[in-house]
């Protein structure tokens, strides 16, 4: 088994789309209107209300036009997984993530590449 | 058996009190509740704090460097090192140091110059690839990963699971069959680097750690030289053996620090919460609880230093160190289900640290070999030698 893909449908990134979401904790991937992904982040303990505390912060910040996210009490263990998966895919980690303190693991992910379109 | 500390333990334990207190818990005021690290700049600050104190690298042997503790001084360090949000696994969030694979001090020259220095000096990471998918409490038995001879190599394929770090590893210590042996002396231990052509990190495996995962790993006609066995064909279990047995104690400390600050912090809710016209305190239900947690704390307390100073003295301290891991990693959760349960509907929540010890100290009742497997250890050294 390889490593597991988000494949959530994308969303305009909009004041309505991040109020239907319940506060919950998890993951999101936030894309540029070409479908480039352009940050994945994670929705901690610390948040007030969850994802969407902190997809409002990201639609404030203009980080980019769609997302999709993943509710899961696991999110920084997904959240480092969907880092893997990206590096692998494209090289690099999206250009949110570019500050990236720690080194992100090396994984043999099989299968296409991972598109913000997909 | 005497529990008292010498002054030079006992100034010790201070020193580690006070540098969890006013050093490590400010910090996790700021961070995510299930976080494993600290910010890189906070890191290196501290690394200096305790290499100053003279404790960096606490595990590394004397003559390689380290500080030379007995073993119940590491463990009463241990129990410090432990009592902040993310100590039971990440102590301290590891700035006093690592010490590397046990294994590798018993590597030959060559290979404690490629893996073993630059591990001690922070240039590279390794990984232990031990257990399998069909089975990590009797490895010996259960090793399928399978190597043969081809010239002047050795060709290994199988797969491994619940692997930490392999996918940020530099070299693995991976363990193979290597005869036909179908026990554990047919287990050879390689060193091998994790950029060799086979090597693969398959997935990231999920627990009930969110800060943390562990990996699937394959070997896939992976060829490694003879010169990368660690210590001597077909004898590589003992390798492995040998470090179950050593990281009993300090794993068992871990525990404890953890029940011991749950405690604290259930008697300091429970004198000051007041339900009923009264405060918990006063409850005998609670008070109850409040005992229970202590008798679990001392008896786990009490295992742990005896198997310590058994293995200061230089006696066989196997039955002991299977007793203290099991007595508290068991004991410990449930000194926190019960501190949780004190706290109410507070002790569920992330804004205290007892939910992520809750989580992880499940783990601890199966990690370093589960609690039947130290209860088996035990019976096997009651009963006298093997049985059937």
């Amino acid at each position: 088994m390889a490593g597991i893909r988000m494949d959530k449908p994308w969303l305009e990134l909009t004041e309505t789309a991040i109020e239907a979401l319940p506060a919950q904790l998890g993951v999101y991937q936030i894309a540029e209107a070409d479908g480039t992904v352009s940050k994945i982040g994670y929705a901690g303990g610390r948040e007030a209300f969850g994802i969407r505390t902190a997809l409002g912060r990201e639609l404030a910040a203009g980080s980019g036009q769609t997302f999709r996210a993943e509710l899961t009490h696991g999110y920084l263990t997904r959240w480092e997984e969907l880092l893997m998966i990206h590096q692998h895919d494209h090289g690099s980690l999206p250009t949110g993530n570019a500050d990236h303190p720690h080194r992100v693991g090396r994984l043999s992910v099989d299968g296409t590449s991972s598109k913000a379109s997909e | 058996m005497d529990l008292r500390l010498s002054d030079e333990q006992q100034m010790i334990v201070e020193t580690v009190r006070r540098y969890v207190a006013e050093e490590i818990v400010p910090l996790e005021a700021d961070l995510d509740p299930d976080a494993g690290a600290l910010a890189p700049d906070d890191f290196d600050r501290l690394v200096d704090k305790t290499k100053e104190m003279g404790f960096y690298g606490l595990d590394i042997p004397e003559e390689f460097g380290g500080p030379g503790l007995d073993t119940t001084t590491r463990a009463l360090m241990a129990i410090e090192m432990s009592q902040h949000r993310a100590g039971l696994y990440n102590p301290c969030y590891g700035t006093f140091g690592g010490a590397g694979l046990a294994q590798l001090y018993e590597a030959t020259d060559e290979q404690k110059e490629k893996y073993l220095y630059p591990t001690l000096r922070g240039e590279k990471k390794g990984c232990f690839a031990l257990t399998e998918p069909s089975g990590g409490s009797d490895p010996a038995r259960a090793i399928q990963t399978k190597g043969h001879e081809d010239g002047d190599q050795w060709v290994l394929n199988g797969s491994k699971l619940y692997i930490s770090g392999a996918d940020k590893a530099d070299f693995a210590l991976v363990f193979a069959r290597t005869s036909d042996d179908p026990g554990r002396n047919g287990v050879t231990a390689f060193l091998v680097d994790t950029d060799t052509s086979g090597f693969n990190v398959r997935r990231v495996v999920h627990t009930l750690r969110s800060t943390h995962y562990a990996t699937e790993i394959s070997f896939d006609e992976m060829r490694v030289s003879k010169d990368q066995i660690l210590g001597e064909l077909n004898r590589g279990f003992a390798i492995a053996n040998d470090r179950l047995s050593r990281q009993r104690i300090p794993y068992a400390a871990g525990c404890l620090g953890a029940a011991i600050k749950a405690q604290e912090m259930a008697i300091e809710w429970a004198k000051s919460r007041e339900t009923f016209g009264s405060v918990l305190a006063e409850k005998q239900a609670v008070q109850w609880m409040i005992v229970d947690n202590e008798i679990d704390i001392r008896h786990a307390r009490y295992c742990i230093l005896e198997a310590a100073q058994k293995a200061d003295r230089g006696e066989r301290f196997r039955t002991e160190a299977a007793m203290a891991k099991l007595v508290a990693s068991e004991a410990s959760g449930r000194v926190v289900d019960r501190a949780m349960q004190i706290h109410g509907g507070l002790g569920m929540t992330k804004d205290l640290p007892l939910e992520r010890w809750y989580r992880e100290l499940r783990i601890r009742r199966v990690g370093e070999g589960p609690s039947e497997v130290q209860r088996l250890i035990m019976a096997r050294e009651i009963l006298g030698g093997s049985f059937k």
